[in-house]
């Protein structure tokens, strides 16, 4: 017997459904009932009951990639905070290869990276490189905190939310799955993303939030729009 | 621990700031909102809880009666203390006060020692014997930048709010008559009005990460007839002349609307 919808809104210790369920991710079983652990969105797959948590912290994953903030730098290797309970460290031999150069000059205390999850031991000691495409230090720009589990429906399906955002704005923005954002582009330009993402995470469990968010993204766009195509067209009438 | 702020944070903060905007769309010299309930707490005789923004204070009140300082022997005592608790922030650990709760109470304390806020005299009941003793303790709930505008404002509210028993002497001993109360004899009024130097402008309440950015900043307090009757200055770099009387310019100005959120007595 189940006890709730799809997409319901629920709190721990709730009773999801008695008897022939298997529980999820989110879920716990007691006896025949499968009750939610956490507060977050129900999410029914044919007989197997999980809970989607609406706030979480990141749990590093080898091959993720993330934005993370240099904490301190050490003899080999740097401290970097990946908003999460671990820590991380980027090994100098990382940055370096075999010869070791002057530390500070490379990174130093508060600078914000890109950086790939290499590997997570038992202890959780997270282990990052920077071998890769787009990998390393950004600069300028500005930071956008978001929680993770809302960071598959900021990049939206293959992509659509984010690049829908980056056309409208021409603004560079990385996503990194621990939740951080770094967004680059005109001033005024990055505060738009920044208000953007910020409705995606207040809203990111309702339906139907793609098609808000365009109509936001013109709003606020819509006289930047209109100028710049003014501007064009005086241009054409001057040459 | 300080937490450390990000470079680029600190960049695109501070290129906000300069040309006069903030990054939670404040004007340089606007509050947050500001909500202040008083009689939260029951068994208290007096208390508040103020929030700034999401900065969120809980403040009570506490008399007791006790023997006064033998330097002050015809005057009541009152003392301020301060608990910043873990669960606020994730840099304030459990365990003795550290230089931020002992630097809060102390500013918080003077704004209403130096202003002769309390009427101390009227708490004497046997001079050099018994006198009334005042507890303000604040307990931080939660916080996100200025803490020390909160506490003034909620201490000064739960101070308003205080009822303390009725208490008389007969043949030298104190009597107290727990059935009357009455409110506690209070001169004048003070709230206090932070100010944060980042770039070289002056921003007023600063957010946590404008705190986390900040080079130095300037508390200034001042009671409702206008004198200023504390000050405190924080961080690592100096001020100038002009800076300082601009601040309390600013301070006088903005104090007014903070009067407004104070219980009308």
């Amino acid at each position: 017997m189940i006890l709730v919808e799809d997409k319901d809104i629920v709190v721990p210790g709730e009773v999801l459904a008695e008897g022939e369920y298997y529980a999820g991710r989110g879920t716990f079983k007691d006896e025949t009932k499968v009750c939610s652990a956490l507060v977050g969105l129900v999410a029914i797959r044919d007989n197997k009951i999980s809970v989607l948590p609406l706030q979480s912290k990141y749990i590093p994953k080898r091959g993720d990639v993330v934005i993370g903030k240099i904490t301190e730098v050490r003899f080999s290797m740097w401290n970097v905070d990946i908003n999460s309970p671990y820590s991380g460290i980027l090994p100098a031999s990382d940055v370096f290869g075999r010869e070791k150069r002057d530390m500070n000059k490379a990174f130093d205390v508060g600078d914000i990276l890109f950086m790939r999850v290499v590997d997570v031991d038992e202890v959780k000691k997270v282990k990052l490189g920077l071998k890769g495409r787009g990998l390393g230090k950004f600069r300028g720009g500005l930071l956008v905190e978001i929680t993770p589990t809302k960071v598959p429906r900021l990049i939206g399906k293959k992509g659509s939310m984010i690049n829908m955002i980056k056309d409208h704005t021409k603004c560079e923005v990385v996503v990194g799955q621990n939740g951080l954002v770094w967004v680059k582009g005109k001033p005024e330009m990055e505060r738009v993303v920044e208000n953007v993402i910020k409705t995606i995470e207040a809203e990111a469990h309702t339906s139907g939030l793609t098609d808000r968010v365009r109509d936001m993204l013109n709003q606020l766009l819509g006289n930047e729009e209109d100028k710049e195509e003014e501007e064009q067209y005086e241009e054409e009438l001057i040459q | 621990m300080q937490p450390i702020v990000p470079e680029i944070t600190r960049e695109s903060v501070t290129n906000l700031i300069n040309e006069g905007k903030r990054a939670d769309g404040r004007k340089l010299d606007q509050y947050r909102e500001i909500s202040l309930e008083t009689g939260v707490i029951k068994k208290a005789e007096g208390s508040a809880r103020v929030k700034i923004g999401n900065t969120q204070i809980m403040i009570g009140v506490k008399s007791q009666i006790g023997d006064p300082f033998p330097d002050t022997p015809n005057v009541g005592v009152f003392m301020t203390n301060s608990e910043l608790l873990p669960m606020a922030a994730p840099n304030f650990e459990p365990g003795p006060p550290d230089e931020r709760s002992v630097e809060l109470s102390r500013v918080t304390d003077r704004g209403i020692r130096e202003g002769k806020i309390i009427d101390l005299k009227k708490l004497a009941l046997i001079p050099g014997k018994k006198v009334w003793m005042i507890f303000i303790d604040m307990h931080i709930l939660d916080y996100d930048g200025n803490l020390l505008d909160a506490a003034a404002l909620g201490a000064m509210a739960a101070l308003m709010d205080a009822k303390i028993p009725t208490a008389t002497v007969k043949d030298d001993e104190v009597v107290v008559d727990h059935e009357n109360m009455q409110p506690l004899p209070l001169n004048e009024k003070t709230v206090m009005c932070t100010l944060a130097k980042i770039g070289n402008n002056l921003v007023l309440d600063p957010s946590l990460e404008e705190e986390g950015i900040m080079r130095a900043r300037i508390s200034i307090g001042v009671r409702s007839d206008g004198a200023i009757c504390s000050m405190q200055k924080g961080g690592e770099r100096p001020f100038e002349k002009e800076e300082i009387l601009k601040a309390i310019d600013m301070a006088q100005e903005k104090t007014k609307e903070l009067f407004e959120y104070l219980p009308k007595a």
